[in-house]
């Protein structure tokens, strides 16, 4: 019989070691899996690579594994929302390494990854210096930037409702990353406010199927924001 | 009083330049006020780079919802009709020509069209990128929404860009507090100008050449 979900969000990252790449949705505050990043923290892993579209707000999420020294390595689109942040801090002591990726191409690789995608050719930021070093090649008279697919070791995501499958449905913008990142990674954690029986989510409704899905944590309504 | 548009105007001349069920992404910065000026008798479907079509006005007081915020990470709201999808298909619509319009901020904005708007490589601050060199790419058409000169009186219609280019050959029309300007095949053509404006004094402000629409 299949069972994903896990007693607690420290039980659900059994296997996090250190200099593990971890994808981690949200955007903003929402769709922020702030459980399973608290959890994080708590299992002392360090030397992360983080892939997310920010670098955290308010010291939480993301910006709590950076303030902690935990995160070698951000892979990520837009870092410096706050002027003072965990960050900003920590770039400029030299003690994180950015990867800056325009956003819709961080998505596209990580979609690359999870779908048996070798690569990819983009007219994004060709001719830019985000290109620089980058595979280049003309197609249909424009320039494009190869682009290799994007892999997590683990994705944390945060959902609304997962069945006992791990099939999920999620909530308004908070949806984000989530789908995509649940596709490409060895492990996927989500983290819901409610898991509910086989046959209660509508098929039609769902956004990701359970096969993306390797592990659930029920942490209620809105998590711990 | 100096002469010139005032953003709101310029952001009421821009929306009224935006034809019926136009499907609109409106950057961050300057454009977003775009989205107070639409005309109530068109159909305008804004895009919310995060995973929104048909987002609506900012809600009341304690009707925030933190679930449901646009790309400036501002609360809003979602009109009948709206949808959510997912980072890779709001990035595929982009990318595959999908949104009619993008109007984005700029700190220059070349005579062939070239775009600079994600880093002035100011060393204090790390930089970000964000979607803006997706949306240059992929929109069916970019247009700018600037103030025509720097704080210093430098201008930011410029013959090469000086800073980091977001995207080569994007922008097709310019809107600043001076004029209105198309980017044609060889370079800047004024399509109109702000009351009291002469062409002279515009191409005193203005690093290329200029030419008057036919």
């Amino acid at each position: 019989m299949i069972d994903k979900l896990y007693p607690n969000a420290a039980a659900a990252l059994e296997g996090l070691r250190d200099g593990a790449t971890v994808l981690i949705s949200g955007f903003g505050d929402a769709g922020v899996p702030f459980a399973l990043c608290l959890a994080v923290l708590e299992t002392g892993a360090r030397d992360l690579t983080v892939v997310a579209n920010n670098a955290g707000f308010a010291g939480k999420g993301v910006a709590a594994l950076i303030d902690a020294g935990r995160v070698a390595r951000i892979i990520c689109s837009f870092p410096r929302s706050e002027p003072d942040s965990p960050f900003v801090r920590q770039y400029k002591a030299g003690r994180i390494a950015l990867e800056l990726v325009p956003q819709g191409t961080l998505g596209e690789r990580m979609r690359a990854a999870g779908a048996g995608i070798a690569g990819f050719y983009t007219r994004v930021s060709a001719g830019t210096r985000l290109a620089e070093g980058k595979e280049m090649r003309e197609i249909d008279g424009h320039q494009h930037v190869l682009e290799r697919p994007l892999r997590g070791d683990f994705a944390l995501v945060r959902a609304e409702k997962a069945d006992r499958w791990g099939n999920l449905v999620f909530r308004k913008a908070a949806r984000n990353f989530g789908p995509v990142m649940a596709t490409a990674a060895d492990i996927t954690v989500v983290e819901v406010a409610e898991c509910v029986e086989n046959g209660a989510l509508d098929p039609e409704a769902v956004v990701t199927p359970s096969v993306y899905v390797d592990r659930i944590v029920v942490t209620g309504p809105g998590g711990p924001r | 009083m100096s002469k010139g548009f005032t953003r709101d105007q310029l952001a009421a001349r821009i929306a009224r330049d935006i034809p019926d069920g136009w499907y609109v992404n409106l950057g961050i910065g300057l454009p977003t006020l775009i989205a107070n000026h639409l005309p109530p008798d068109r159909e305008i479907v804004l895009h919310s780079e995060n995973g929104i079509l048909g987002m609506g006005p900012k809600p009341g007081d304690n009707a925030a919802d933190l679930d449901l915020i646009n790309a400036g990470k501002q609360p809003i709201t979602l009109l009948p009709g709206g949808a959510f999808f997912h980072h890779a298909d709001s990035f595929a619509m982009i990318r595959g020509g999908h949104l009619d319009l993008v109007v984005l901020g700029a700190f220059e904005v070349s005579a062939g069209g070239d775009l600079a708007n994600w880093t002035v490589d100011d060393n204090s601050m790390p930089p970000g990128v964000g979607g803006a060199m997706d949306l240059a790419v992929g929109a069916k058409h970019v247009w700018i929404m600037m103030e025509h000169v720097t704080k210093k009186g430098e201008p930011r219609l410029v013959e090469s860009c000086r800073y980091p280019l977001t995207a080569a050959r994007a922008v097709h029309r310019i809107y600043t507090d001076l004029a209105v300007l198309d980017v044609g095949a060889d370079g800047f053509v004024v399509r109109d100008m702000a009351p009291g404006m002469s062409l002279g004094e515009l191409e005193a402000k203005t690093g290329a050449p200029l030419r008057r629409a036919a």
